[in-house]
């Protein structure tokens, strides 16, 4: 328990997690406490003075049929209550251990034997079996405590097998066994002490449930037998009279209530402290649109004719305290019919520039903070969700890599297709499927007939990619925004779908935005192409020069780094070091540290992105061009 | 899809002859004799002989396994002495009010659970998911017996909406009518517990399943919220969700021996309470090996749900 302190500060910052702690405490306390408290003896029966209501002279809570003081029959009643609740756990964990250690360290036929029997058990539901065991041993407290415990063994059994599994498979299991020691030792001395935690969390959080299952009998008269009272079998009598004297079946009542509840609430701190992703706040839901939260008003437009402008957009994470920039003041400009690349190592931001177009970024934690997206002259992030959402798939369309996770796996490609154009447009199911079935050829997916009705799963790669982009054009769009479609396919599928693209965009006049990390698919479809560093646009112009003469150090390794088809086995030159992390980004330029052609001045301050006819470039000290 | 329910129909035949062997054995463990624990401790000695003799007690353990078995197998559950009927025919009327009563239920849970948990995460950290976290811990917190009594005090006693207990009313027609009034109550008492789970797990399943990336193709292709939220992602997270609904459903099951006892519903969980307290034995072995038998055909009802609604579980 090294870590006990910070552990239980996590516990309790979950407010509601310290308000069940305080109010299990003052109950267990109580109970504790209560043979040294003034109380009246709970069996002591007093009918004259019967059914006295909560609050009256020398009963704080009232008497219940017999006259017995309700408020020392609670106490009583809950210290039993809660230590059978308490010893079944107890029992359970012990038996539940001893089951699944010997099956998970044992493993093979014992551990089958085992686990077939704690199937058995397991299927049963769980009151039943309790009551056969309460029917053969006979109504009682302890018989009701056996029958609890019996019931919950196999909770224990399986939950510490699995782990025990785990961990005989490990080296110093291993290195036990090697030495000669016995099994039993091994158990008792290596693996016991491993799960032993696992068991005490295991315990805390099923206690409620045992000291509800144990009231539950009572209640049924097949627990406590009178007159000893336990929180189940006061409700249980009073249940005869609950019409007419209410308050000697609520106060149990909501006892039993408030011992679940914050024991509920315990657990559920408890499992928020134990999930790193709930801290993290990894589990939130991403929202319709990225959130906006520009600081100053949209840029004006500058070319208005081009299919798709990006002008200074900034994006980024805001993950607690910590900003990562993933995309600081891109402008880029898709001319109509252009196919422009955008290229960069992963996390560059290449893939985040593409998002944030149509506002598909993450939020939380995303962030767009500067900037304006024009398509035909109307910036997208001042628009309405209702008129965001309108143009999505409509006008600016999306291939995405990987079409397995990127394809709804439980419906049919076609129900997916047919859905794109639906949710745009009011076509009877027939035509809809037709057209789709007509792009299925036009992306030459063979039967597409039969192909219609796959399921994802039940196609390869490449045909999954093509069904990704025959989506991506149901509706017509004016432009494309392809990330990374080829990357996750092999090379002859790659350069059959590129090849697909490239016509697919002459025929239609598509404008493509192209986003990659390979030099050798941009040289193959785009026009233009504009590389990514750490957020930032740092090289841009027109894709032959690009890759004859290379002007800022990046590009020019990425080029190095690619092996020349037909050119035989040539060095491959992989650049040293990492890229930044985009939340602590060096001032000045941030491939400066990796660059060979780095001065002092490079991490001096920011360097301005300088155009020169159709290039652009920022860098001070850019390769010698010939 | 035939064979796959022949296949989980001929793989169930070992798990119920296991819960027979378990149930043989748990009432094996009956202190003394079990003909003196069934006819009481005031019966002549000839008539524990001959019951003895009659139910093959004077047999060893594993013939009169099989001899029991071998009834089971043609229907002969064996006759309850307290009801004085065979046990098999009071086990079916009596579990049909059950199934009425725990399938009501669970449906009532299955549908407000996973509205509840869908509107909850599309609603995250809003006054909803707020709204709904409160219940659902209240739900989960509070037994179903103690529930049942007070919507007892408050809506049969107080506002005198309801009917207080029974399945219908006693001198009626046996009008659907009248059970549904009668159903309102304990069904709502014996929902609450497994409503909070299956809405707790349907929120967390959801928000799983909204950060994926077939959400956001779903997004890109211009689906309206609802859409996605529905459509795509519940269709999703409802492969999560089934196998619980699964496992509600015993505990549903469970908590209906306490829902029947406070509403007097007339259903098996009630007939096997009354019968432990009779000392029925024979009653409550044919009871729990019935229903346990029921419930492990209903988790195979769950797989093949399953199978429907996910296409990657090979059928």
């Amino acid at each position: 328990m090294r870590r006990a302190g910070p552990f239980l500060a996590l516990v309790f910052r979950n407010r509601l997690a310290g308000f069940g702690a305080v109010v299990l405490a003052v109950i267990v306390i109580l109970c504790l406490i209560t043979p040294l408290l003034p109380l009246l003896p709970p069996n002591v029966t007093d009918t004259p003075n019967k059914f006295l209501r909560p609050l009256s002279e020398g009963h704080l809570l009232g008497t219940d049929h017999l006259g017995r003081d309700i408020l020392s029959r609670l106490l009583w009643g809950t210290r039993l209550s809660l230590a059978v609740g308490f010893a079944a756990a107890l029992v359970a964990a012990g038996f539940g251990t001893l089951i699944g250690v010997t099956a998970g360290y044992f493993g093979g036929r014992t551990d089958n034997v085992l686990m077939r029997l704690i199937d058995m058990i397991m299927a049963f539901p769980y009151i039943l079996l309790a009551l056969a065991i309460v029917a053969a041993l006979g109504p009682g407290m302890l018989n009701a405590l056996i029958a609890v415990a019996a019931v919950n063994v196999p909770f224990f059994a399986r939950n510490i097998r699995g782990l025990s599994a785990g961990l005989a498979a490990r080296e110093f299991i291993d290195a036990a066994r090697l030495s000669g020691q016995g099994h039993t030792r091994i158990i008792l001395t290596e693996l016991l002490p491993n799960v032993l935690p696992v068991i005490t969390v295991a315990v805390s959080t099923t206690i409620g449930w045992m000291v509800l299952e144990t009231a539950g009998l009572s209640f049924l008269g097949l627990g406590s037998q009178p007159p000893q009272a336990d929180l189940g079998s006061m409700l249980g009598e009073a249940r005869a009279a609950f019409l007419t004297a209410p308050h000697v079946m609520v106060v149990p009542g909501l006892t039993i209530f408030l011992i679940v509840m914050s024991i509920n609430l315990l657990g559920d701190g408890l499992r928020d402290a134990l999930d790193p992703r709930l801290r993290s706040g990894a589990l939130a839901r991403p929202a319709p649109v990225t959130l906006i939260r520009r600081d100053g008003p949209a840029p004006v437009a500058e070319h208005p004719e081009a299919a798709l402008e990006i002008q200074a957009l900034s994006t980024r994470f805001e993950v607690g305290a910590r900003v990562y920039k993933a995309v600081s003041d891109v402008s880029l400009t898709l001319g109509r019919g252009e196919c422009l690349g955008l290229i960069g190592e992963s996390g560059s931001g290449k893939s985040v520039t593409a998002l944030s177009v149509t506002g598909l970024v993450a939020s939380p934690p995303g962030v767009i903070t500067k900037g304006a997206v024009r398509l035909s002259g109307t910036d997208l992030l001042s628009l309405p969700y209702r008129d965001l959402r309108d143009l999505r798939g409509r006008r600016i369309a999306y291939i995405f890599q990987d079409p397995l996770s990127t394809l709804h796996p439980l419906y049919r490609v076609g129900e997916q297709m047919v859905e794109a154009i639906r949710v745009h447009r009011k076509m009877p199911l027939a035509e809809a499927r037709a057209q789709c079935i007509a792009l299925l050829r036009t992306v030459r997916i063979p039967n597409p007939e039969s192909r219609f009705d796959a399921y994802p799963h039940e196609m390869s790669g490449g045909m999954r990619q093509r069904i990704g982009i025959a989506m991506a054009l149901v509706n017509d769009p004016e432009v494309i925004i392809a990330d990374e479609p080829t990357t996750a396919l092999d090379v002859t599928v790659q350069a059959q779908v590129l090849a697909l693209l490239d016509e697919l965009r002459r025929d239609r006049g598509l404008s493509i935005l192209f986003i990659t990390h390979d030099f050798g698919v941009v040289g193959q479809i785009c026009d233009r192409v504009a590389v990514m560093y750490a957020g930032r646009i740092v090289e841009e112009g027109p894709t032959a020069q690009v890759l004859a003469a290379p002007a800022h150090p990046y590009t020019s390794r990425l080029i190095a780094s690619l092996p020349a088809p037909g050119a035989g086995k040539r060095r491959l030159v992989s650049i040293p070091g990492l890229p930044p992390a985009v939340d602590r980004l060096p001032p000045g330029c941030a491939f400066a540290p990796r660059c060979h052609r780095a001065q002092q001045d490079c991490s001096a301050g920011d360097i301005a992105l300088t155009h020169q006819g159709k290039r652009a470039l920022r860098c001070l000290h850019p390769e010698a061009t010939a | 899809m035939g064979r796959y329910i022949l296949y989980r129909l001929i793989s169930a035949v070992p798990v119920v002859l296991g819960i027979t062997v378990i149930v043989f054995f748990i009432m094996s463990l009956i202190p003394g004799d079990p003909a003196t624990a069934i006819l009481g401790a005031y019966a002549s000695p000839e008539n524990v002989a001959k019951l003895n003799r009659d139910l093959g007690l004077d047999r060893p353990m594993v013939a009169r396994y099989f001899i029991w078995l071998g009834n089971l197998l043609t229907g002969d559950f064996g006759r309850s002495f307290s009801l004085n009927r065979p046990v098999l025919d009071e086990i079916t009327e009596r579990f049909s009010a059950t199934l009425v009563l725990a399938g009501v239920s669970l449906v009532l849970c299955a549908v407000i659970g996973i509205a509840a948990g869908v509107v909850s995460a599309a609603r995250q950290f809003g006054w909803q998911d707020k709204a709904i976290t409160f219940a659902v811990l209240i739900g989960i917190s509070v037994p179903s017996f103690f529930l049942g009594m007070l919507l007892i005090l408050t809506f049969a006693v107080n506002l005198r909406w309801l009917p207080v207990s029974g399945m219908y009313e006693i001198y009626g027609g046996r009008t659907l009518w009248d059970l549904a009034r009668h159903l309102v109550l304990p069904a709502t008492a014996l929902a609450a517990v497994a409503t909070g789970v299956v809405a707790r797990l349907s929120r967390s399943a959801m928000l799983e399943v909204l950060r994926q990336d077939f959400i956001r193709t779903a997004r890109a292709k211009g689906v309206a919220e609802r859409g996605v939220i529905w459509r795509h992602a519940l269709r999703a997270a409802m492969v999560s969700i089934i196998p619980v609904l699964g496992i509600q459903a015993g505990f549903v099951l469970s908590g209906a021996v306490y829902v029947e006892v406070v509403f007097q519903w007339p259903g098996v969980g009630r007939m096997l309470v009354e019968a432990i307290l009779k000392r029925d034995l024979l009653l409550v072995q044919g009871g729990v090996t019935f229903v346990a038998a029921c419930y492990v055909l209903f988790n195979i009802l769950v797989d093949v749900a399953q199978s429907l609604i996910d296409p990657r579980i090979k059928a």
